[in-house]
């Protein structure tokens, strides 16, 4: 059965998903479809399935059974513009400075415009002038210019694995901020993240995996039951 | 966006990563340096030995020192997981293909301008046939090692003990590729016959293979 978060068209769709390394199941059956334009915190133990699912969805593994439509199509490599994804490495070059890093891969989204990669570096509050190399990156500079690097192109639909991981709270904090910003665009955003904390005020749904499965979708309540409390963390460990 | 585009940008970045890292360039001149050194020092040959048996060694001795790039190639796009970012991308798979085999044929042809002086002192090398003819035999031939090398290096990316897995699978493949190489480079040196033959075979090979490599590399570049 398919869980469907909203009416709207969905951006994402998930039919009976599995995914075996070997023997081992990492993905079992699932089956779920979301909305576009939301922002979604994907939260588990470790082994859950949570960065295979994100793997999966961006294109960069095949599922064992089932299918993945994305934005209406079968095959990611059709709707792959309109597709950021940040995965758990920072996917750059450390030999290259961060405008050189994102200058090559605005390239391979066709676009030339150097003006787009520096405002890339603003958003996430990188300075575009910094010739430093990003092999000299503080942990934090690197997970912020990765995140850059997956919205370059202004992408509909963004998956971050652990874009927090390794990074000071207060940069963290500011991160989730730049991502309620991006989702408030109309983007719709899928966080695989531990810190579920840290996407308490920002989140839309927190979707809970365990052995492979959705086990939970908590939507964020409206603004007036918020007030209440959240009950889309509880339980969830932080 | 077009192929061309992409292999060109990819390209660039290759040669800026290298130009400020030399790791490709300076271990393939030390172990091609070390090559001649060596064969010299066991050998001593005559002038007319030299001609003999230089096109064996010059080809064995770029022949290594390109396997130690070629292991080089995709390192620096595993290294952060950075291939992912490409495969994600709407980027022409072959145009990453093109732009690392066009790079790996720069690196190789820079360390053959640099070891050809070394090799004709080492060994008191003069060519009785055409000169033009060595060269043509040493683009085709380098771009046959690089090709493959490429292509075979990018399949055993994945695999845990890849600086082994490439040679052995590049080398059987090479064979007739050497092959040509060794006996065309004698034939031009000794002024032995012609090497019309070798030249052309090798022509056929690159082309044979460019395009089995071009076919498949999408396949390899996805592979789990």
């Amino acid at each position: 059965m398919i869980a469907t978060a909203s009416s709207t068209p969905p951006v994402i769709v998930l039919e009976n998903l599995v995914k075996f390394f070997g023997r081992f199941a990492a993905l079992r059956a699932i089956s779920a479809s979301f909305a576009p334009g939301r922002l979604y915190v994907v939260l588990g133990d470790n082994g859950a399935g949570k960065s295979t699912l994100l793997r999966v969805v961006a294109g960069l593994m095949e599922p064992s059974h089932g299918n993945c439509t994305l934005l209406g199509a079968k095959k990611v490599r059709e709707v792959a513009h309109r597709v950021g994804y940040m995965g758990h490495a920072p996917l750059l070059y450390d030999e290259l400075s961060g405008m050189e890093n994102l200058r090559y891969f605005a390239g391979l989204y066709g676009i030339h415009d150097d003006e787009v990669s520096r405002n890339a570096m603003r958003t996430v509050g990188l300075d575009p002038d910094l010739t430093r190399r990003v092999g000299q990156y503080s942990q934090g500079m690197r997970q912020r210019l990765s995140l850059a690097r997956a919205v370059l192109h202004d992408p509909e639909l963004i998956l971050l694995d652990e874009p927090f991981s390794n990074v000071d709270v207060h940069s963290a904090g500011d991160m989730a901020a730049v991502l309620g910003r991006v989702r408030d665009q109309g983007k719709t955003i899928f966080v695989v993240t531990h810190q579920a904390a840290l996407m308490e005020g920002v989140a839309d749904e927190f979707v809970h995996l365990a052995a492979g499965q959705i086990v939970d979708r908590q939507p964020r309540p409206s603004q007036e039951t918020a007030g209440t409390g959240h009950p889309g963390l509880a339980g969830v460990a932080p | 966006m077009s192929t061309l585009t992409v292999t060109r940008a990819t390209l660039l970045k290759d040669l800026r990563m290298e130009w400020r890292s030399k790791d490709a360039i300076n271990s393939m001149l030390f172990f091609a340096l070390l090559v001649v050194v060596i064969f010299s020092f066991a050998f001593n040959p005559t002038a007319e030995e030299s001609r003999m048996i230089a096109g064996g060694l010059i080809w064995v001795a770029f022949l290594f020192a390109a396997v130690v790039a070629l292991n080089q190639t995709w390192a620096r796009e595993l290294r952060n997981q950075v291939l992912d970012a490409y495969r994600v991308s709407p980027a022409p798979p072959n145009a990453l293909f093109l732009a690392k085999a066009i790079g790996n044929f720069l690196f190789v042809v820079v360390l053959e301008c640099l070891m050809t002086p070394l090799f004709v002192i080492f060994y008191e090398l003069r060519s009785i046939g055409p000169v033009w003819q060595l060269i043509v035999v040493a683009l085709l031939g380098t771009w046959a090692l690089v090709v493959n090398g490429t292509f075979f290096a990018a399949l055993s990316i994945r695999t845990r003990s890849r600086e082994i897995m490439l040679p052995l699978i590049l080398f059987p493949i090479s064979i007739p590729a050497l092959l040509a190489m060794v006996d065309a480079t004698t034939t031009i040196l000794t002024g032995d016959g012609t090497p019309d033959f070798w030249i052309k075979l090798l022509a056929v090979y690159d082309i044979v293979f460019t395009a089995i490599c071009l076919m498949l590399f999408e396949t390899v570049l996805n592979a789990e």
